[in-house]
């Protein structure tokens, strides 16, 4: 008797331990279909930058600017009947800054261009991820409104995955559809006519720009502590890419807005690679190769080395480096001459090097970080910047994800 | 001269990738450690945005890092 005890109790374990080991698919495949935050990002950011060649004021003049940037978003996903899974994405940022050299657009008012001006810019999207096809699409609208500037914005992207998950090849499409009202220096308002001055027509009204772009991105996994990632962007603007209110001071002192070509194409190819050296040391590292039909060619590189203090915080120097030729429509004060067709002294497009270096803290725990349960990241950021042509400036950036 | 340099470099840089993409390894999911810790992203941090935004008004370049290659906001 005891050895069928035994038997059937044997027998019983092997049953249950066999059910342990192999659940049935239905148990397996199951997913809660209820509509769950994912995550929540909440990034605040204070700039401040100085500088002598103010594009307002022809390439002379104070560049002082501050910006007090905050951008929230929230994700929410959702798996499908066929367990795809969506996921909505909603994002606000607003920009406040305040800028020296546009007050000069208009120096004997406050001027309403943006002495100080608020920036805000909406962004919706949805993605849905197929895990056993392997593959991704998704689509975006976005907003951006300030006093003289509006965009609406459009995207679709799909990404298609190895069976591995070792490869990822993505492509995006964007365009930006904007609007520019035209603001004009306040002594170009008026051309002489008739018996005195009379409004210019050109310093009236709004004037378009769009952007057309196509993004390419190929992830690969190379070993289990390296992974690579090549990006290309092709870009091709139209419209009016020059600024309006920038004036520009010839060789014999007269003066006019700044003035560019109506199309610009932009080559930018990029590398990005991650690679975990050791066990407390990530090493992460950005080239970029630029290129445009303006002739400003353009190198960025930037390292980054996360050492990991325990395995919940880490502190990473960075640097990145940028240099770039001038666009061949180009020069500074008083030196441009009245026969050339396009002209700009604005000195974001003129030839230097620039440095930018500082440290990066993060603070990432399942359980919380500070006591906080659904705080998930913490990041503190520092960089100064500094150009060749004397511009340089501070940043201080925090950011916070829940999940 | 400048073509066939350029002609050399683009070549190097075609070989150089092939190369790489050739000698990977199929990494399984269990020996993706290293691979999967937050610091391994192969995109910019969110704690990046701002700075690559006033970058983007800085400099004549922009784009292939994830962010905005020009468009949606008064900047080059």
């Amino acid at each position: 008797m005891r050895k069928i005890y035994l038997s059937v109790a044997l027998a019983l374990a092997a049953i249950v331990s066999a059910f342990a080991q192999h659940p049935v698919a239905d148990s397996l495949d199951f997913k809660s279909r209820k509509l769950k935050v994912e995550e929540v990002n909440f990034v605040s950011s204070y700039y401040a930058q100085d500088g002598h060649n103010s594009a307002v004021t022809g390439g002379i003049g104070t560049e002082k600017l501050t910006d007090f940037a905050n951008t929230f978003d929230i994700f929410l996903s959702r798996p499908d009947r066929a367990n795809r899974l969506h996921r909505v994405g909603f994002e606000i940022g607003i920009d406040h800054y305040t800028s020296a050299s546009s007050d000069k657009i208009d120096p004997h008012t406050i001027s309403s261009a943006s002495a100080a001006d608020t920036r805000i810019y909406p962004t919706i999207s949805w993605s849905r991820a197929d895990d056993q096809r392997h593959y991704l699409i998704g689509a975006s609208v976005s907003l951006s409104r300030e006093y003289d500037y509006f965009s609406k914005g459009a995207g679709i992207n799909f990404s298609k995955f190895s069976k591995d998950n070792n490869r990822e090849f993505g492509v995006r499409l964007n365009t930006y559809l904007d609007t520019w009202k035209v603001i004009y220096p306040v002594e170009l308002r008026t051309i002489p006519g008739g018996a005195g001055t009379i409004p210019n027509p050109a310093a009236t009204g709004s004037k378009p720009r769009n952007t057309y772009n196509a993004s390419f991105s190929l992830s690969q996994i190379i070993t289990t502590r390296l992974q690579l990632s090549f990006l290309l962007d092709l870009t091709y603007q139209t419209g009016q890419l020059g600024t309006l209110y920038q004036r520009v001071y010839f060789q014999n002192n007269s003066e006019q807005v700044e003035h560019l070509p109506a199309s610009r194409f932009k080559l930018p190819l990029g590398l990005r690679a991650s690679y975990f050296a050791g066990d407390r040391v990530v090493v992460r590292a950005f080239y970029r190769y630029y290129a445009d039909n303006w002739n400003l060619k353009a190198h960025t590189l930037e390292l980054e080395a996360p050492y990991k203090l325990t395995p919940f915080i880490s502190v990473s120097p960075f640097y990145r480096f940028y240099t770039q030729t001038a666009a061949d429509y180009f020069a500074g004060y008083q030196q441009h001459n009245l026969q050339e067709q396009f002209y700009t002294s604005d000195y974001d497009l003129s030839k230097f090097n620039s440095h930018f270096e500082g440290l990066n803290v993060r603070f990432n725990a399942v359980n919380g970080v500070l006591g906080i349960r659904k705080l998930n990241t913490l990041e503190l950021r520092y960089g100064h910047y500094n150009r060749s042509n004397g511009l340089y400036s501070n940043s201080l950036t925090l950011a916070a994800k829940f999940k | 001269m400048k073509k066939l340099t350029y002609t050399i470099k683009s070549f190097l840089i075609l070989t150089g990738s092939i190369g790489l993409l050739a000698s990977c390894q199929s990494v399984k999911e269990y020996n993706k450690m290293y691979l999967n810790d937050s610091e391994m992203e192969l995109a910019a941090r969110k704690s990046q945005r701002p700075e690559m935004n006033f970058m983007q008004y800085r400099e004549g370049a922009a784009g292939a890092n994830g962010g905005k290659s020009g468009g949606g906001c008064g900047c080059n």
